[in-house]
């Protein structure tokens, strides 16, 4: 098992670079998300980790060795792909061993690494059966068993699970987690599910227009966001963004307020004098009943059971979502008035980037 | 509820019709070559005036099959002509499919340039080609039983090697190709196959329906050649059943040997084609390729 390095890695399609220049460490053993909207080069930075893209510039080490110009066969990789591309014509038993057929190993090796894939992937009773006979989550496990056998120093996943239906995802999700505690690879997944990426990852690598926007874990993803993309691609619902005017700085706070939000101040750091313009951030599931730094009326209210979804109308034409509580019982129309701790609120200067939050 | 089933019957009934009608247009050559190959001259020039000439009727024998052996080495024609085109089925088949595979599946400069010269091969007539080809083939040298010779008349080989590389062949094979998943390739590369293994035991194995048109028009076309084997062989001993059928035509012309010898060189083809037929038929459905 190996880590992996890129360093500097750009892509070209002809004039269009689709990658520009990232440059990332995956620890052994790490499980590492690649996540972003479609179109953000993803799945083409993954492929270059295989070897199916070529690199344009930068280097692209797996363990100790440069593998640029490495054959997909030689990175000691495996891919599951979203389509499971599995060959038609042979068995699952046929699929999974196509590479240990490939590489001549011993019958006997290789039917018991098939057996032990297939007893991993709780799939034994499917080896005999060709992929049309499969359902889709059954395919993927045959996938999945292809890349087990060849022992691989690193998993590459791309998207595998957008093809499935909500419940055997949710499964699937489960299961691929506790495969990689079992095996202990290192796997990179690339989706452009947040919701995956949360809750798969060791570290999440988040992309746009070929850039890394940030590297960290879910939880600091969540927490501290780099800057407004990541801010609003990640967490669900996304969040509230409001436009706010320094009213005043001092020592690791910085007083914002605006039409919507009464004078409230932020543990922040940066280099802001009064009147500039900042974003402010909030979490929906950080906003709570009972405040009364914003106050707007209720626009719709979803019922989910274990929390409640308010779309709250504020003033200045502002929308804001608030996740409160399961039994709250508010109506639509009624007004209402929301608060926040201040330490939960993230300032963001007027090109995006997150303000450093100040240790109190 | 009722009419609407009357009415999808008569459709049907309809279509059945049209497809007995067009399907008569078919068989009935057939029909008539088969049935006048049974009859002696005379009554096969009177039958024809009637619908007779369908019917097993008359004087019934197989005296013209056995007078068309007579006359002509019909065994070794035949045997020629299966020769010849099994051969360049066989390898037109292997070398234009992997043809078709490098120009879908890997990257290499001028590709698409040479894919589109390639097919551009296929508005270029034979006959404007055939006398510079006899000129080349005359001065290529072979190696065989007698060691180094020069020219390639009057041989086997002269048959089959300028008809190996097939312009319509590899489009078929590519355009079958470029339907495939890319997925399956690049899965069989990381699995760690060599680009002939991805060739030979991915996409071979499922490339039975275009294999099997490919194989079909190949077939057909090698086996009705009539002109390139007569110009290249002189000798009776290499010339294929088409240019056989000239030895009917010679001095006086029996119809029914004629009839005879035209039923057995239909029966390979028949055969061929009712073997692949099922795989031939799902291809047309599939792609659209009219055969």
């Amino acid at each position: 098992m190996a880590g992996l390095a890129l360093k500097n890695i750009h892509k070209s399609f002809g004039k269009v670079d689709v990658i520009k220049g990232v440059d990332l460490t995956v620890e052994h053993g790490e499980f590492v998300v690649f996540v972003g909207p479609s179109g953000c080069g993803k799945s083409t930075l993954l492929r270059m980790i295989a070897g199916l893209e070529d690199i344009t510039d930068g280097e692209l080490w797996i363990g100790d060795k440069l593998c640029n110009e490495v054959q997909p066969r030689d990175r000691r990789i495996a891919m599951v792909f979203q389509s499971y591309a599995l060959y038609p014509h042979m068995t699952a038993y046929e699929n999974v061993g196509f590479g240990l057929t490939l590489a001549k190993t011993p019958k006997a090796e290789r039917d018991a690494k098939i057996r032990e894939a297939a007893r991993i992937l709780q799939m034994e009773h499917l080896l005999d059966r060709k992929p049309a006979q499969l359902s889709g989550g059954q395919r993927q496990r045959v996938a999945i068993g292809r890349a087990i056998v060849r022992n691989p120093e690193v998993f590459l996943f791309d998207e595998p699970l957008s093809n499935l239906d909500a419940a055997l995802r949710m499964d699937m999700r489960m299961e691929l987690s506790k495969l990689h505690q079992d095996l202990g690879a290192t796997m990179i997944y690339v989706t452009h599910d947040q919701v995956e990426a949360m809750t798969l990852a060791d570290k999440i690598v988040v992309l746009n227009g070929g850039i890394v926007q940030q590297v960290g874990t879910p939880m600091e993803l969540y927490h501290r966001p780099a800057n407004l993309f990541v801010a609003t691609f990640i967490g669900s619902p996304k969040m509230n963004l409001i436009e706010v005017e320094v009213k005043e700085t001092a020592s690791g706070m910085i007083t914002v307020g605006s039409q919507t939000l009464d004078p409230v101040a932020i543990p922040a750091i940066g280099a802001v004098k009064p009147g500039d313009t900042l974003t402010l951030g909030l979490r929906s599931h950080h906003l709570t009943l009972g405040g009364e730094a914003l106050t707007g009326t209720v626009a719709l209210v979803e019922r989910l059971g274990n929390e409640t979804i308010v779309n709250l109308e504020v003033a200045g034409g502002n929308a804001l979502i608030a996740a409160l509580d399961g039994d709250t019982t508010i109506e639509r129309g009624s007004s209402l008035s929301l608060g926040f701790a201040p330490q939960n609120a993230i300032l963001f200067d007027a090109s995006g980037r997150a303000l450093d939050e100040a240790v109190i | 509820m009722a009419l609407t089933t009357r009415r999808s019957r008569l459709s049907t009934a309809l279509r059945y019709a049209l497809l007995v009608a067009v399907a008569l247009v078919f068989v009935f050559p057939i029909v008539f070559m088969v049935m006048s190959s049974l009859k002696p001259d005379l009554q096969l020039l009177r039958d024809t005036t009637s619908f007779n000439a369908f019917l097993p009727v008359g004087d019934i024998s197989l005296d013209n099959y056995f007078a068309a052996f007579r006359r002509a080495p019909v065994a070794l024609f035949v045997f020629n002509s299966i020769l010849v085109t099994s051969i360049t089925v066989a390898v037109s088949l292997f070398l234009c499919s992997m043809a078709a595979f490098s120009f879908v599946f890997l990257n290499w400069k001028g590709r698409d340039v040479v894919l589109a010269a390639v097919i551009a091969t296929l508005i270029v007539p034979f006959e404007t080609i055939a006398i510079p080809l006899l000129l080349v083939v005359n001065n290529l040298p072979w190696i065989g039983p007698n060691g180094l010779t020069t020219g390639w008349l009057n041989t086997y080989h002269v048959q089959i090697v300028p008809w190996i590389a097939d312009a319509l062949t590899i489009f078929l094979f590519v355009q079958y190709f470029k339907d495939l998943p890319k997925d399956l390739v690049e899965a069989a590369r990381i699995d760690g196959a060599t680009w002939f293994q991805v060739y030979a035991r991915v996409i071979v194995p499922i490339s039975g329906p275009v294999i099997a048109t490919a194989a079909i028009l190949k077939f057909l076309a090698m086996y009705n050649q009539y002109l390139w084997p007569l110009m290249v062989t002189q000798s009776e001993a290499f010339r294929p059943v088409m240019v056989g059928l000239q030895y009917f035509f010679q001095l006086n012309v029996a119809w029914g040997e004629v009839m005879a010898y035209l039923s057995l060189i239909t029966l390979p083809v028949l055969v061929f084609y009712l073997a692949l037929q099922r795989a031939f038929i799902a291809s047309i459905a599939s792609t659209g390729i009219k055969g």
